[in-house]
């Protein structure tokens, strides 16, 4: 048993305990199903936060365990949500319109519907026809498939390209943060066919459940992510504890050396690279119902570098670390910049924490890469009583800051 | 004596009949027309006048024109009337200009022409201005007809030409009475002659004026179309330029054939059919399909209640039968087809110096990029560290400028004295940023790139506490205003020369600085073996802070350059920083030219994709970023790589 699955990575029921123990908490409290004692919102907040921490994860394995520095993983979170977007927002234009033309005097022809329905989504561009992306949006299935595909396809055309040529480090960076960009730019075009800068919006209506309140919804959007996120905690820690893992740690801590070892580099990136953007598509589809809108902002570069930040702050190289990250970056993100926390006067000054909470936030991203490399997960290794080996000024490996649990034991 | 007045005033009176000289003769010729007054007849009355030859004849028409002309009621005579402060007016005789006595208002007639007659009295005065003594009054009546060409000033204009001693005038009255000659001159022979002088003409107003020459209008004829129509060419039906389905909507606008059964037609039809739940014996609820619904009006046809719909076996026979053209408005051959070989001249050559200004362009944007780039350059590519701060020294270097321009009002002062303030300004932050974060970072380049990125965000949002939100402006000095306009389609703007000068100052600077001073010789030195460099009495800490605080000054005095065309924001340099780092990355990183011809290349692709599709910057920028990932995979380091030791690995 020393060797099961589950007692080499300890995490994973301590996690899943946690996580359980906290949906069940939030259902407890929740208006729908419980107390009443948080809101609405507020559940679509946690639902939201438990999306953003199932992306971190996919960023963990791509930064912290492969070691490649990918600024493009919100776009595959954007791409996802698109998605998505595409068949709720189509087929509740669909019932609204079917409604509509239900008190016609002669009974619509499917051509007819659908030029309503085209014209009714599109009218916002100018546009009344149903450009080409548009052919599945239809079937829930079908879009559903393609809430992992597409940024599947993405990434592995994309990585396919970046890894053959041998693109690494900061190039490769710069490189998926272009990506994100020409993405961002493209959607950002009315004729792109996804509405442009208007995005898809009315996302957090299901159709076919108008009766059904949004306090109810947003439970079951929030029971979805904690799964989601629970399934590829395991899936993720399945991936990086075998003989897998140790390759792609070997890749991050010395590529060409695990290149003369005979295995294919280019292959195992490739692989890590396309999975974390489907977990990400995954993150993106779950989301965005919850936020109930999407628009091409969402996928500009920042998005992605903020993600990058998360996962430093958390911890990189520890999956429970990316999920502490995500959390909490973006919990007190959004607890300072709701203008909740009381403004600090400073004699002549009155430090208003809507303003200054971006600078705070910037400056700890420099404390933490200065002074705690491990993140808040080091905050565990204390406790754990886990030390990094001292090699006498020489690093582990390129990224000193990466360490997985095990194997930086003395 | 006041009985003596009276006499000799009654005298004149009476003697004015008797001396009326020729403009008054010529306005009592046609007193009925200019009393009445009316658009329609005044014609006569104005040429009288305006072909009078007579030296007073342009202050009538002014006269006339400027509603001061009065009519004394008593004799019919004519006079220009001043209002004197008494309320009285004061006539004077238009032959001798000399005063003619006061008359009370009861006693007058004013002249009121109206906007139309105005009009006219307007172009017939034209001939006068065009030739007046004063060249500021010729030109100006030039611009006039410039601005509003109209067929009547064509024939004044050219009288106008031979007696013009302005060369610069004249000059232009040749080529406004050229353009005028082809839009309006009913002679054939002078608008083809017109239009051959402006072959090679490339301003705007002469492709305004061709353009109405060649309009045509698309006709359908059931026959070979009339042999004296001016066609411009014959159209085959399914082609891309015409659709069988457009074709025969041309055959239905001229009502050669029946409209074609729509399916809004077709619904119209069945809802204002239905009877009984039933139209045209197929059950309503059963009308959602085409098929159905087709089948119901093939039942009411056959009940007689509408008309058959066209087949399209009909349509498409309907379209062969007929002949479809593009026929010119105007109907001379000769005069479009001149037209038409002007045209073509001319546009080759604006392709031509549109192909120029575009170049134009792409090396403007191609020195913006360089000046943001060549910072990163150093940075990024001299001592391999990612800076994501550095749009922000860029930011940081326009608003120094700006705030350098609230202290010295004069514009020209400020900018002399703003440039090396901002590279204090931002040389200071980059060292100081170099001391306290990044060469703790020097061998973790992506922690590097997360620490800078912190220290970014936290720079812009305190920018933007400090300046607000909107934008700031950073006025250049008046000399830099304006564009120079080498002709109607290539112009740049001054700014633009002032930074592609800075870019070239720079690459001087720069190659001077690594090529003969020893700063150069030691960043070179720390860059290709920091070890080696150091132990030859080299000492890296202070190269790299130098190189780096050197890095970050240059983007400052970019900020001030960029600031001065583009509005200073908190997010000025994060718009710039992606495109910096494209050049560097595409020109091949630790090479100065590299860094050139990343920007050169970047700067022509994005103006040459804008080219191919002007209406969308959006798209330009996405398909160059994506060539940019594709050029990577076949120059993975860049257009200039370096080679051997010095590529590090």
């Amino acid at each position: 048993m020393k060797n099961s699955f589950l007692m080499r990575n300890p995490s994973i029921l301590i996690f899943l305990g946690l996580l359980a123990l906290f949906t069940l908490a939030v259902t407890l409290m929740s208006e729908a199903t419980g107390a009443g004692l948080i809101s609405t919102s507020f559940v679509k907040t946690l639902g939201k936060t438990l999306c953003l921490c199932l992306i971190a994860i996919a960023m963990d394995l791509v930064w912290g365990y492969t070691g490649i520095l990918s600024l493009g993983h919100f776009a595959f979170f954007g791409l996802g949500g698109y998605m998505i977007g595409m068949w709720l927002m189509y087929e509740r234009t669909r019932q609204i319109v079917e409604t509509s033309l239900a008190n016609a005097e002669i009974p619509p022809t499917a051509q007819e519907v659908v030029d309503a329905i085209g014209s009714q989504i599109f009218g916002v561009v100018g546009s009344s026809d149903f450009p080409a992306v548009w052919a599945f949006a239809d079937s829930l299935t079908m879009q559903l498939v393609l809430v992992v595909a597409v940024p599947g396809v993405l990434a592995l055309v994309f990585g396919w390209l970046a890894f053959r040529s041998r693109v690494t480090g900061v190039y490769l960076s710069i490189l998926t943060q272009a990506m994100t960009l020409a993405l961002a730019l493209y959607l950002f075009q009315n004729d792109s066919g996804l509405r442009g800068n208007n995005g898809l919006s009315g996302l957090q209506n299901l159709p076919g459940a108008d009766a059904i309140p949004q306090s109810v919804v947003s439970i079951w959007f929030f029971w979805a992510s904690a799964l989601a996120l629970g399934l590829s905690y395991i899936l993720a820690a399945f991936i990086v504890s075998g003989k897998f893992g140790s390759v792609i740690r070997g890749i991050r801590d010395d590529e060409a050396r695990v290149r003369f070892l005979g295995y294919s580099v280019e292959g195992y990136k490739l692989f890590i690279f396309v999975i974390t953007a489907m977990i990400s598509g995954i993150a993106g589809a779950l989301y965005y119902p919850q936020a109930g809108i999407i628009n091409p902002a969402e996928i500009a570069p920042i998005a992605s570098i903020y993600l990058a930040v998360w996962v430093a702050i958390g911890g990189r190289g520890r999956l429970y670390g990316a999920v502490i990250g995500a959390a909490v970056v973006s919990l007190v993100s959004t607890w300072f910049t709701g203008g909740q926390v009381p403004d600090l006067p400073l004699g002549g000054y009155t430090l208003k924490w809507v303003d200054w909470w971006q600078v705070l936030l910037g400056l700890s991203f420099v404390l933490v890469t200065l002074f705690a490399p491990k993140g808040i997960g080091g905050l565990i290794d204390l406790l754990d009583g886990i030390r990094s080996p001292n090699r006498h000024g020489a690093a582990l490996g390129p990224d000193s800051g990466s360490l997985q649990e095990r194997e930086a034991r003395e | 004596m006041r009985q003596l007045l009276i006499l000799f005033s009654a005298v004149i009176l009476l003697a004015l009949p008797a001396q009326a000289g020729p403009v008054q003769d010529i306005l009592q010729d046609h007193s009925a027309l200019i009393t009445k007054s009316s658009r329609k007849t005044i014609q006569p009355a104005i040429d009288a006048l305006a072909n009078s030859n007579l030296p007073q004849a342009q202050i009538v028409l002014q006269t006339w024109q400027g509603k001061d002309m009065w009519l004394r009621i008593e004799d019919g005579l004519f006079f220009r009337g001043n209002t004197l402060p008494s309320k009285a007016i004061q006539l004077i005789d238009f032959d001798s200009g000399e005063a003619a006595g006061e008359a009370d208002k009861k006693a007058l007639k004013q002249l009121k022409p109206n906007s139309g007659v105005r009009a006219l009295i307007g172009t017939a005065l034209v001939q006068f201005q065009l030739i007046d003594p004063d060249p500021a009054r010729r030109a100006e009546a030039l611009a006039a007809i410039e601005r509003a060409p109209d067929a009547s000033t064509l024939l004044p204009l050219r009288a106008s030409i031979e007696g013009e001693t302005d060369l610069g005038l004249k000059a232009r009255k040749i080529r406004t009475e050229r353009l005028q000659t082809i839009s309006f001159d009913p002679d054939e022979a002078a608008r083809i002659a017109a239009l051959d002088a402006i072959k090679g003409d490339l301003g705007v107003d002469v492709r305004a004026a061709l353009n109405p020459v060649l309009t045509t209008k698309r006709m359908v004829f059931a026959g070979d179309p009339p042999a004296d129509m001016n066609i411009a060419r014959r159209l085959k039906p399914g082609a891309d330029e015409l659709t069988d389905k457009q074709a025969y909507d041309l055959i239905v606008a001229a009502n050669l054939g029946a409209p074609r059964l729509t399916p809004d037609a077709l619904r119209t039809a069945m809802v204002n059919n239905a009877a009984d739940g039933m139209v045209g014996g197929v059950p309503v609820a059963e009308l959602n399909t085409q098929a159905a619904r087709e089948r119901a009006y093939a039942g009411l046809v056959t009940a007689g209640v509408v008309a058959a719909a066209v087949t399209d076996a009909e349509a498409a026979k309907a379209v062969r039968a007929h002949r479809f053209v593009d026929v010119y408005d105007e109907p001379s051959q000769a005069v479009t087809d001149a037209a038409s070989a002007t045209l073509d001249a001319i546009e080759t050559k604006v392709a031509l110096n549109q192909a120029l200004d575009l170049g134009l362009d792409a090396l403007s944007l191609g020195s913006i990029y360089f000046l943001a780039a060549i910072g990163l350059a150093i940075t990024f590519g001299v001592m391999g560290v990612i800076n994501m701060a550095h749009g922000e020294f860029i930011m940081m270097g326009a608003y120094t400028g700006y705030v350098v321009q609230q202290i010295i009002p004069n514009y020209t002062v400020s900018i002399i004295v703003a440039i090396p303030m901002a590279f204090v300004v931002t040389f200071a932050a980059g060292v100081a940023m170099e001391r306290l974060v990044i060469r703790w970072l020097y061998s973790r380049p992506l922690e590097t790139l997360l620490a800078t990125f912190g220290i970014s965000i936290a720079l812009q949002q305190i920018a933007k506490n400090i300046f607000g939100t909107q934008a700031r402006p950073l006025t250049s000095p008046g000399w830099l205003d304006g564009a120079w306009v080498l002709n109607d389609v290539v112009s740049i703007s001054y700014i633009r020369i002032a930074i592609f000068v800075l870019a070239l100052i720079f690459l001087g600077f720069f190659l001077f600085l690594m090529k003969k001073t020893r700063l150069g010789l030691e960043t070179r030195a720390v860059t290709q073996n920091p070890r080696m460099a150091a132990s030859m009495g080299i000492n890296p800490d202070r190269v790299n802070m130098l190189t780096f605080g050197l890095g970050s000054g240059i983007a400052g005095i970019a900020g001030v350059a960029i600031g001065l065309y583009a509005k200073v924001t908190s997010e000025l340099g994060a718009d710039y920083i992606v495109q910096s780092f494209m050049t560097v990355v595409v020109g091949g990183v630790g090479n100065i030219w590299g860094t050139l011809l990343g920007a050169g290349m970047i700067g022509g692709l994005q103006k040459g994709i804008e080219w191919l599709n002007p209406s969308n910057t959006l798209a330009a920028q996405t398909y160059m970023i994506i060539f940019i990932i594709v050029f990577i995979q076949f120059r993975p380091r860049g257009i200039i790589a370096l080679k051997g030791r010095a590529a590090g690995d």
